[in-house]
């Protein structure tokens, strides 16, 4: 009887889910609430976690309860323990979901809302979760060693040194594109410049306060931060509007990355209680809270969606990023569909704290179906807005130029009503004297966010708050990425210089720690600079350039996955990760090589260094360049892109061969060779 | 009657994970029972302990997400 009750409810949620899905893929007009789009997506995520995490787990895995975990032989009460498994998954999902989510769905929306959303979905059901929850599995046999550590052992120590310089590279582009999300959202913003700084102060507050005052009591400490936080958004409005103060807080971008260069530098080589680990909890906490909000905001509004399903940018000249349809969209949009840097977490604390093996699916596919709500979350706020409010806020001002009027006028053209009214109204709405080419995803979602929940607490009024609010959240736990990054990149950098030049490993030295520290932040601050001074804005470049590497380490960790299959004799199931790889092969091969060859500047880096460069044998000067000097750092810029996309490229072909290599090995042999801890039926190394 | 007491420590502990503090009555159990002889960190000790541990790193630590 059960059974069939239970068979009966999986049916429904399969004809609801398809339902939905259809309303969502065939309705056209301005009539689809955003609601059907949520139900489709949470439908999607339990039938895939029933009938394909449950399988993965069971039969691919074959995941052990009897299995001794490393938690449990561990077990000392702080690195490894047991944890309950809801818990777990808290503490997993806050330590995968960051801004990635949130910016790639608002980027892609340019598309439409469809192709984005049928990305997301099939994305996460069979590449991103199947990844994630392959990793943990991996790591939790290995008594939680790290991704480059299991490459190193099952693939050989030269393919682990490869994916370590990949990490590395990765780590770099992300700070840098993080950062740039900043830099563009705050852009002549008083307000949000305000309340952002406003973070370090309130931070170092927090960090004395658990220190020395009452020391470890996080809840109290993060209460006081956050009334402290709610106060200075609240104050913003006032420095906004008063003329002696706004002008203190109003930044040109170079100024703003040049602050936040020095504040990576500065934040990265304090100690951690005193701003890192308070801003952290302020900004988890935060972001828990404005997930949660948001879903409950959408299911009460019931917003409808604005965006057309499909726009006529899906053949590549859309202003928000460039290139086509395959391979872009699924570049775009990285976490929430598959993200490499969970391989990373994956194969970090979480396989740690397992009880069981048998949790794995739950904690390590859940996971990242909930990351991949998210996404759908943020698809919706860009898609409920205005369409033609949209394409002002994220086209380069070199395409839409920096007055409402020409704006108005050049996005009504490519078929997106919009009046010159109707940007400014939009931007007095949320406390801002413009809203145009606020590129980066931030902003967009801001708004979106703004509408949502105006509609539920203080309507047009309360806009503004709601507005700065979105920004703060983002802000916040961007800048805690940075800080946290560059100190995961400092370890990097020693460790690698360590190896020709041991004395430079020593951690507790303060000479190594500046340098290496330094070495980090002008790598990443680079970049960043790169992308404020870009002719297309930044985000249109370097966006596609973070997709490229993201999806890139997934490649790498699902090749691991494979060879670890196949060394497991498990080939008959090793589709489950080959599929996924050698999609994101074909993608990220493609657009890597389209990034460094393709004819058009706006997409191929070379092209655009060649046009650059024929201007300057000219003696012209392009837009943005006002200087020949300028004109000749963008071709110089444009050359590193090129040698960056080109050594991502070079990275995951080296992987390949040596996981084809190693597969060819797994399959000679007739007994399981994976190196694998604890377990019956296979030896410890 | 749902046990209020329960459910605030359950719902404690899950805030304290969310951002990598493991529970400190566990760890002192953990080493009351399996290490009798050596010193248990005080709470503040344990506290800081556990924020180095989770900042503080080394080479391939990554606590965090983009």
């Amino acid at each position: 009887m059960s059974t069939a009750i239970s068979k009966l409810a999986w049916l429904a949620t399969a004809v609801v889910g398809a339902l939905a899905l259809g309303i969502v893929g065939f309705e056209r007009g301005e009539n689809v609430n955003a609601v059907w789009l949520v139900v489709a997506a949470v439908c999607t995520y339990f039938i895939a976690y029933r009938f394909y995490g449950l399988f993965i787990g069971e039969k691919v895995m074959r995941v052990d309860p009897t299995r001794v975990t490393p938690a449990v032989r561990y077990n000392d009460g702080l690195d490894y323990v047991p944890t309950n498994k809801y818990v777990l998954f808290g503490h997993h999902f806050a330590a995968i979901a960051g801004a990635g989510p949130l910016v790639g769905p608002v980027l892609a929306a340019q598309m439409g809302y469809l192709p984005g959303t049928l990305w997301i979905l099939a994305g996460v059901v069979f590449a991103g979760a199947v990844q994630d929850s392959m990793v943990l599995f991996m790591s939790t046999r290995r008594d939680g060693r790290s991704l480059g550590d299991m490459i190193r052992s099952e693939m050989g120590p030269v393919a682990g040194g490869i994916a370590l310089v990949g990490v590395l590279m990765i780590m770099i582009i992300i700070l840098a594109v993080l950062a740039l999300v900043v830099v563009k959202a705050l852009t002549g913003s008083p307000w949000g410049t305000f309340t952002v700084m406003a973070t370090v102060p309130i931070a170092l507050i927090m960090g004395v306060y658990s220190r020395f005052i009452r020391p470890g009591r996080i809840g109290e400490m993060s209460l006081i931060g956050f009334v402290l936080l709610m106060s200075a958004l609240v104050y913003g409005q006032n420095v906004a509007e008063s003329p002696d103060l706004a002008p203190l807080f109003t930044y040109k971008g170079e100024a703003l990355a040049l602050i936040l260069i020095g504040y990576g530098f500065v934040a990265s080589v304090l100690p951690v209680w005193l701003l890192l680990a308070p801003r952290d909890y302020l900004s988890t906490f935060l972001k828990i809270g404005a997930i949660i909000c948001l879903a409950l905001g959408i299911v009460v509004v019931m917003p409808n969606l604005k965006m057309p399903a499909v726009t006529r940018f899906i053949d590549g000249t859309g202003p928000v990023f460039s290139g086509s349809l395959f391979p872009f969209l699924f570049i775009t949009i990285a976490c929430g569909a598959v993200s490499g840097f969970h391989a990373l977490i994956s194969s970090g604390t979480t396989p740690k704290m397992l009880e069981t093996e048998t949790q794995i699916p739950l904690i390590g596919y859940g996971g990242m179906l909930m990351e991949s709500f998210v996404a759908i979350m943020a698809m919706v706020a860009a898609s409920i807005i205005e369409p033609g409010i949209y394409f002002a806020m994220n086209s380069p001002a070199g395409l839409i130029g920096a007055d409402a009027v020409k704006a108005a006028a050049v996005i009504s053209s490519w078929g997106f009503a919009v009046t010159p009214e109707m940007l400014l109204e939009a931007a007095k709405d949320v406390g801002e004297t413009t809203i145009l080419s606020r590129a980066g995803g931030a902003p967009t979602l801001a708004v979106g966010m703004a509408q949502i929940f105006s509609g539920v607490v203080g309507g047009k009024a309360m806009m503004g708050f709601w507005y700065h609010f979105a920004i703060l959240f983002e802000a916040l736990f961007i800048l805690t990425a940075v800080d946290a990054g560059t100190r995961a990149c400092r370890f990097m950098v020693q460790d690698m210089i360590g190896a020709v030049m041991p004395s430079f490993r020593a951690t507790k030295s303060w000479g190594n720690n500046l340098i290496a520290t330094g070495i980090a932040v002008a790598m990443w601050g680079y970049i960043l600079y790169t992308g404020v001074i870009d002719p297309l804005g930044g985000i249109n470049t370097l966006w596609p350039l973070f997709g490229i590497a993201n999806q890139m380490l997934a490649g790498v960790a699902l090749i691991m996955c494979t060879v670890v299959l196949f060394k497991m004799k498990r080939e008959q199931y090793a589709w489950v990760t080959i599929v996924p790889a050698v999609w994101l092969l074909i993608c990220t091969l493609t657009a890597g090589l389209q990034k460094v060859f393709h004819d058009s500047p706006a997409i191929g880096f070379l092209a655009q260094a060649k046009k650059f460069g024929a201007a300057i044998a000219e003696g012209k000067v392009l837009g943005p360049a006002k200087t020949m000097d300028q004109m000749n750092q963008i071709v110089f810029n444009a050359y590193v892109d090129a040698t960056l996309a080109f050594g991502f490229v070079l990275v995951v072909v080296a992987v390949l061969v040596y996981g084809v290599i190693s597969v060819v090995k797994a399959r000679k042999s007739d007994k399981p060779t994976a190196i694998e801890v604890g377990g019956g039926e296979v030896k410890h190394a | 009657m749902p046990d209020f007491k329960t459910m605030f420590g359950h719902l404690k502990h899950a805030s304290r994970m969310l951002v990598g503090m493991p529970d400190y009555d566990n760890y002192v159990a953990h080493h009351t029972a399996h290490h009798p002889d050596t010193p248990v960190m005080s709470y503040e000790e344990f506290f800081r302990n556990r924020q180095d541990s989770r900042y503080g790193g080394g080479p391939g630590k990554i606590s965090r997400c983009c």
